[in-house]
């Protein structure tokens, strides 16, 4: 059950180039929110929608929101300062589902953030053995949240598409190194699109159970005006899940993917 | 003295004059949990389709300024299975339900017709959604096709018959008055406008349909403007929306003659926007000392 929630920014920090994290006070939803969930967060009078920003960390009351300038409204958003209220709904979606002992994480670009809590509520569960997270970035200047993934994770490897910083090359290509070398119980992946359809693939090939965080663009984000689509499978029967209610995590093996 | 909010409608009565538009609030289930939809004069629910739709790829929807494109294209589970599954929960409020019904033949709106007309309040005739290729806007641009599914539903129907009309005409008022001489007992106004975004570093269309509807504040004045002429010209009731997002935007609905209003759009940006409309037309009618909306309804002096 989401709320409508009006809270106070703590702090407020440009962490990479065109990269930002809030911090903001709220006991509701530091309390209820799981990983993979997001906010539906109003961004100025002069914008008509919200914007969906997915919940990188909380800690006691404090939650944080880290999201990329893409935009009017995420432009918006990175202008607020410490003492500002927003205008949030959430947590909305359905988060991650976390299961097995070896859990994998794997992102790309503005699809990191959410992988944090994930670590950290994974590490948080008894039967976790370890937390693997693979973290893909266009170069070094957009590399983010490293600290954190090394504190949150058993082990953290990085890729860049220039070289810059960790391996050379494409995030999933890590993907398949590491899946040759240690068995993982579950893959939880969010990234660009391109990204999800490899890891998914891949995930095939291993047979590894994978659940990708799906995006596209939303209206309401709580379910009903039907706009957020993104075709599932099941029995199969292809269908229109919505992305902000069934989602944004789906079985990687639901999503009916787009060719390359 | 509290102001009397309550309106007869084409015979039925309503609570309050705050609906919600079609397609924007779903079944209502999800907003349900924001508030208590016994609050609303009326619930128009998500459009209709005799057999089920999967509606249109994604991307589905688009920002404009002050206003949205969306391209959903019916996507609905039928008539049948929102009689089974959908209807007993909104049953459960005391509010005005208000079927919207979309066909490709005019039989598929007779049919639904008499299927819906034991179960909800209204039925709203869609001939006016831009997102379908055949059928919908179709019957709503000539004044004799919007005349021959009105005629049909009226036929059947045991409850009132309110046609809902498109802005993408050029003479609203005509078809308006064609839909009341084939016995329409009353009009909703506007659909969306047809617009288009175009992503300009990849040189397509934002929407996967390629165009869309265009709704929120941006139309607010073109709504009250067709409002406006489409009661100048029939004497059934109408209602009004279009980019509703306060309660002085309802007020100037209800003086271009507007009997009820319908919140869409607004409901995105915030859940509860269709109280703080209804707060705010109560506001209103106490500030001006005015007992009621027939005070001010069509009291438009115009120049």
């Amino acid at each position: 059950m989401p709320f409508h929630l009006c809270c106070s920014i703590t702090e407020t920090e440009n962490i990479a180039q065109d990269q930002f994290s809030i911090v903001f006070d709220s006991v509701k939803l530091a309390d209820f929110v799981k990983a993979g969930q997001f906010l539906h967060i109003a961004c100025g009078d002069a914008l008509t929608l919200r914007r969906p920003i997915s919940i990188c960390d909380t800690d006691k009351s404090l939650v944080k929101v880290v999201f990329t300038v893409k935009g009017a409204g995420t432009r918006w958003l990175s202008l607020r300062k410490p003492g500002d209220m927003l205008d949030i709904l959430g947590p909305l979606g359905n988060g991650f589902d976390m299961k097995g002992e070896n859990l994998l994480l794997i992102g790309g670009g503005a699809g990191v953030p959410p992988l944090l809590l994930a670590a950290r509520q994974a590490a948080a569960l008894p039967q976790f053995e370890s937390v693997t997270a693979l973290l893909g970035f266009s170069d070094i200047g957009k590399a983010i949240l490293l600290g954190d993934f090394a504190a949150a994770c058993t082990s953290v490897e990085i890729a860049t598409d220039d070289g810059s910083l960790g391996r050379h090359g494409f995030v999933t290509d890590l993907l398949k190194y590491r899946l040759n070398t240690k068995r993982f119980d579950q893959i939880l992946a969010c990234g660009p699109y391109n990204m999800l359809r490899i890891v998914s693939e891949i995930a095939d090939e291993y047979d590894i159970p994978c659940q990708v965080s799906m995006e596209e663009r939303m209206g309401c984000g709580i379910g009903a005006c039907l706009t957020c689509s993104c075709k599932t499978k099941s029995a199969g029967k292809e269908k229109y899940s919505r992305v902000c209610a069934d989602g944004p995590v789906f079985s990687s093996r639901e999503v009916v993917w787009n060719e390359a | 003295m509290k102001p009397d909010l309550t309106v007869n409608f084409a015979g039925v009565c309503f609570k309050n004059p705050v609906t919600v538009a079609s397609g924007t609030f779903g079944f209502g289930k999800e907003y349900s949990s924001f508030y208590d939809l016994s609050e609303l004069g009326g619930i128009c629910v998500k459009g209709l389709t005799e057999k089920g739709r999967d509606g249109n790829p994604p991307p589905r929807i688009a920002e404009t300024p002050m206003g949205i494109l969306n391209s959903v294209g019916f996507q609905n589970p039928g008539v049948d299975l929102f009689m089974e599954t959908e209807l007993p929960f909104l049953k459960r409020f005391d509010t005005r339900i208000i079927a919207n019904i979309s066909g490709n033949t005019v039989e598929e709106y007779r049919r639904m017709a008499e299927k819906l007309s034991d179960a909800v309040d209204i039925l709203e005739v869609n001939i006016s959604c831009p997102n379908i290729k055949s059928g919908g806007i179709a019957f709503g641009t000539s004044p004799e096709s919007a005349a021959a599914v009105t005629h049909a539903v009226k036929q059947v129907s045991k409850i009132p018959v309110m046609v809902k009309l498109t802005p993408n005409v050029t003479d609203i008022a005509s078809i308006a008055k064609a839909c009341e001489d084939a016995g329409a007992d009353a009009l909703s106004l506007i659909n969306t406008i047809l617009g288009m975004k175009i992503n300009i570093e990849t040189g397509r269309p934002v929407l996967r349909n390629n165009t869309g509807g265009l709704s929120g504040p941006a139309v607010f004045p073109i709504a009250v403007r067709m409002v406006w002429q489409v009661c100048s010209a029939v004497k059934i009731p109408v209602m009004g929306m279009g980019g509703i997002t306060t309660g002085e935007d309802a007020i100037e609905m209800f003086f271009a003659g507007a009997s009820l209003i319908s919140v869409g759009t607004a409901n995105f940006g915030d859940p509860k926007a269709p109280l703080k409309i209804k707060k705010g037309i109560d506001d209103y009618l106490i500030r001006k000392n005015k007992p009621s909306l027939d005070c001010i309804r069509g009291r438009l002096e115009t120049y």
